[in-house]
């Protein structure tokens, strides 16, 4: 023990003669700029995908329903409640926000007696620090999820331009599963769905390599996967929350991908299709097509006898006669209605209801009658010369090239139109001219501008990739005819194709115009339907829309209660729209033949 | 080797015939009971000790004030939400956990990541440890009635808290070490306010040295209390400190060089007298090894890059069949995660391997024994131990 040591200690002392030292002010205290604080989140951005919900694990967030946010087709009109007593902050749900709406602030201190105001929704239960601009922020350099998509094997343009050899190759089981990583499992795409398919579930099921669980999952809602996999419109990738910070999930490519792993085979197995109690009850389906097969396969599910009239040769409707086979190849198609077909259902083809049976009769034999007849007439421009024997409607032209018939193919060719029928024919003519003249002279216009183009932007791309000429933004005048002969189409340009109401109503420059040399014109502008075989007598009885269209409610029950109507002539735009109706239509059907009576 | 088995089989310890050594019914002995509010312990823990006057005669130590089963709730957790809950299990340093997790993880989904990560990891791992070091420092001289020293120290350390809340937004919690890499390099003008903030704790380690090393008082008390037998070492698997102011090298940093320990220049630091003076010691030139080793790390650690390795969606995470072990020199020890993977979504089983563990119980047990009653909580924060990471 020295001296030193007794002495020395008291050198504390020293600081009674400092100045004290307030460090920090604690209620004016500013947190650092990355400071983890209360949340805020931007309710315009948020969409309420709930993938907060799914990372935190202290169960802090619920989503929960707020005054003044609609539930849409992105936005599942839920926002993050977030409950304080539970919070770690982590932000492991800021660094997974799927659109960045959820931050953080740099609040460092609340008080409040009330432990139940702990409990907010932020960003609907307005709070000081909204308006922070510091605070924690996802940085921008890393994501926990993959923002790009795998890319889709496909035929490179000079592979594929002459022959109709299917362009999508597919993908193979680690891109599937690399793809099918991605998702969330938000669900929004769900509600988007025409057919609300369990989307999540059986991309889940990709995820974990079980082909028979997802095909299941599937035929739950769809009894058309391979050819939902390859031609859907895909709403779903549309509003997939995957699109905020990259692209969308390729749903539909691992739809195709579940449905190409399966063989035909196994079908019944997996499905568990076998001894399902038949009832003695007949249902009649008027046509083939998606909505047609979708009902006959959930009312063969439901022990029904279904016979299906169908007017062409083959069945799959305007998937087969209208798709062209690089998009949707026979062998896929066939697969699945032959599936649909092992089930019993009766398929009577060059049938057509009105000409070869009338409806009476299948009223007459049958319990109740689905209809799903599509939309098979080409419609015209009506602008001078469309009456030349060298304007064709494109959807003949596809369903003779389906036949295996010679079409017609001129040098040069001008598709009026810009919607996919349009892309269809544009492309199936590209391919003949090629295989023709070793060359494609084709032009293709249409009333919108690129950017409102109701073809899929891929089919715009890959037809110019195709050397298909793209003039969007004109609108037809007329069919110059010299000597009989076509020479080409007069346009002028289109300003604008909606008005206010969003109707369809064209407006023109008549200043600005332009020629598009040709001997040939398609006009792919839009189909209407043809339900003559309803006839006169049941007619009268039919309540139709003011659009005048056939009336039917929520089961496509039609104001005849035996008659359900579904598909294309109800107002659905795809295949999908049809399945979804063929699904209700079916179950529909089995609400009113048990009915109490 | 001394016998250790002796004073681990029963409580009271017994006689050959069943009788107990300690007579309690002879009315010589009193039996008491210290803790859980314990003074020797950043948490909660129980000592029962048998006293006769003011002199331990047997003591048993009782933990589980602070079980919350981390281990378990973990096996009901993705991986990627183990990440803000490991970080608990040793509240005043939590990064050493978020970094073994993170690395067992890496290591068995076979995740690289990059090197500016790897550079943020190392600078946070040696910022807690200086900032765990001097919450011990305050705490030590505070429990031989030292109080002052605990305000200087307490008061650095929130300096320190405020450059981890620039790095991460977090004070306590920094949860800045994700599996994969960080969330972040440091901000702007960072390395200023880290010197100055070092320059601060330098100054107070000054007066710490004057009113701390060179007191009478503390001197009275530490010196020859509380002598760990550098025999006990591997006995009792003491690690850290406490082992090295007995004499022997042990420093993970070192034996098994992890992060960019490798690339600084830094020397094992021992003593030998090891008793609850020296290490105290050795723990004040831990404190200035690591302003060094931070001031190095700043000089060479890249200011840009990527910090996070390309990740899976982390919500459907699955890490392929395995099992490591991976192990850090925490303040007070080797501190390690034994990870075990099924191939699932969850870790199969974690074992937290933390120094507190035979520290504080076996090795205090031995140590408390002929121990002043009123220096018990000096002694067991000479060991320096928190108690979640014993019952994680």
């Amino acid at each position: 023990m020295r001296l030193k040591d007794v002495l020395s200690p008291f050198l504390a002392w020293k600081n009674l003669f400092r100045e004290p030292v307030p460090i920090k002010d604690p209620v004016n205290r500013q947190a650092a700029p990355r400071y983890r604080g209360f949340h805020v989140n931007d309710m315009d951005v948020c969409i309420g995908c709930g993938t907060c919900e799914s990372i935190c694990q202290n169960a802090a967030i619920d989503m929960v329903p707020v005054e003044g946010i609609e539930t849409t087709r992105e936005d599942s009109g839920l926002r993050p409640r977030i409950d304080y007593g539970r919070c770690c902050w982590c932000a492991l749900c800021v660094d997974i926000c799927t659109t960045g709406s959820l931050t953080m602030s740099n609040e460092y201190q609340w008080i409040d007696t009330d432990p139940e105001v702990f409990r907010f929704i932020p960003g609907a239960d307005g709070k000081p620090w909204d308006k922070r601009e510091l605070g924690y922020r996802k940085p921008d350099n890393y994501e926990l999820y993959n923002t790009e998509r795998t890319p889709m094997p496909e035929l490179a343009p000079e592979d594929r331009d002459k022959s109709f050899i299917e362009i999508v190759r597919g993908y193979s089981k680690e891109q599937a599963i690399r793809e099918a990583d991605r998702c969330v499992e938000c669900g929004i795409c769900i509600a988007t769905c025409p057919a609300h398919m369990g989307i999540p579930q059986y991309i889940a099921a990709v995820r974990k390599n079980d082909m028979e669980e997802a095909l299941r999952v599937l035929y739950e809602t769809n009894p058309l996967p391979e050819v939902c996999g390859r031609v859907c419109t895909h709403k779903c990738e549309t509003v997939c929350s995957m699109q905020y910070k990259g692209d969308p999930l390729s749903i539909r490519w691992l739809k195709r991908y579940i449905a190409d792993q399966v063989p035909l085979e196994k079908y019944k197995e997996i499905l568990a299709a076998d001894g399902f109690e038949q009832k003695d009850k007949k249902v009649a389906v008027i046509g083939a097509g998606p909505g047609g097969l979708s009902a006959a396969y959930y009312l063969a599910n439901l022990g029904y006898r279904v016979n299906v009239y169908e007017a062409l040769p083959e069945p799959g409707g305007m998937t087969r006669y209208g798709i062209p086979e690089y998009r949707l190849p026979y062998d896929p198609l066939d697969k699945d209605i032959e599936y649909i077909r092992s089930l019993g259902v009766k398929m009577h083809f060059n049938t057509r209801v009105g000409k070869d049976i009338t409806l009476e009769k299948l009223h007459a034999d049958h319990d109740a009658v689905f209809a799903a007849t599509g939309l098979h007439l080409g419609r015209s421009t009506r602008v001078d010369g469309t009456d030349h024997p060298r304007v064709f409607q494109a959807i003949d032209l596809l369903r003779k090239v389906t036949e295996g018939k010679e079409i017609e193919v001129a040098e040069k060719i001008v598709v009026i139109g810009g919607g996919n029928v349009a892309m269809d024919i544009a492309r199936t003519l590209a391919r003949l001219q090629n295989r023709k003249y070793g060359k494609v002279g084709i032009t293709l216009t249409s009333l919108e501008t690129e950017d409102i183009m109701p073809a899929d932007r891929e089919e715009i791309v890959e037809s110019r990739e195709e050397a298909i000429r793209i003039e969007p933004g004109w609108g037809p005048q007329s069919i110059e005819i010299v000597n009989d002969k076509i020479r080409g189409l007069k346009v002028l340009r289109c300003l604008s194709v909606f008005d206010e109401n969003g109707r369809f109503s064209p407006r023109f420059d008549k200043d600005e115009t332009n020629f598009f040399e040709a001997d040939m014109v398609v006009e792919a502008i839009g189909q209407g339907m043809d339900i003559t075989y309803i006839g006169e007598a049941f007619g009268k009885e039919l309540a139709l829309t003011e659009q005048r269209k056939i009336k039917v409610d929520a089961f496509c029950q039609s104001s005849l209660p035996w008659l359900f109507v579904g598909g294309d002539i109800t107002g659905g735009t795809d295949a999908i729209t049809a399945i979804a109706d063929g699904h209700r239509a079916a179950k529909g059907i089995d609400k009113y033949l048990n009915r109490e009576t | 080797m001394a016998d250790a088995s002796k004073y681990r089989d029963f409580f009271p310890p017994k006689n050959p015939d069943g009788t107990n050594i300690i007579d309690l019914e002879s009315h010589k002995f009193v039996k008491i009971w210290q803790g859980p509010q314990h003074p020797g312990i950043t948490g909660n823990m129980s000592l029962e000790l048998i006293i006769q006057g003011d002199e331990v005669m047997e003591c048993k130590t009782h933990v589980g004030y602070l079980h919350r089963g981390f281990e378990k709730l973990m096996e009901r957790r993705k991986f990627i939400q183990c990440f803000p809950l490991v970080c608990r299990i040793a509240v005043p340093e939590p990064d050493f956990n978020e970094y073994c997790f993170a690395a067992t993880v890496e290591e068995l989904a076979g995740i690289q990541i990059p090197e500016a990560a790897v550079w943020m990891r190392t600078l946070i791992l040696e910022m807690s440890r200086l900032t765990s070091f001097l919450m011990h420092l305050g705490g030590q001289s505070g429990a031989f009635g030292l109080g002052v020293v605990a305000q200087w120290t307490n008061y650095v350390r929130d300096l320190m808290l405020d450059r981890f809340e620039e790095i991460s937004g977090g004070r306590i919690y920094r949860m800045h070490m994700p599996p994969g890499g960080v969330r972040g390099l440091t901000p702007d003008g960072f390395d200023a306010r880290m010197e100055e903030t070092l320059r601060t704790i330098e100054d107070v380690m000054k007066d710490v040295d004057t009113t701390l090393f060179n007191n009478a008082v503390f001197k009275r008390r530490s010196v020859g209390l509380g002598y760990i037998d550098p025999a006990w070492v591997d006995l009792y698997g003491i690690t850290g400190p406490n082992a090295r102011a007995a004499g022997v090298p042990k420093d993970v940093r070192k034996d098994y060089p992890y992060l960019k320990y490798p690339e600084l220049d830094f020397d094992v630091i021992t003593a030998t007298d090891s008793d609850i003076y020296t290490r105290t010691d050795l723990r004040r030139r831990e404190i200035l090894l690591s302003i060094d080793l931070i001031r190095q790390i700043l000089v060479k650690m890249p200011k840009t890059g990527e910090y996070m390795a390309k990740m899976p969606n982390v919500l459907h995470w699955q890490i392929p069949k395995g099992e490591t072990y991976i192990r850090s020199e925490c303040t007070r020890g080797e501190y390690g995660f034994y990870t075990v993977t099924d191939g699932s979504g969850y870790p199969r089983r974690v074992n937290v391997r933390g120094p507190s563990y035979t520290h504080a119980v076996a090795l205090m047990e031995r140590m408390a024994i002929d121990c002043n009653i009123a220096d018990t909580a000096g002694l067991m924060l000479s060991l320096h131990t928190y108690p979640p990471e014993i019952e994680r």
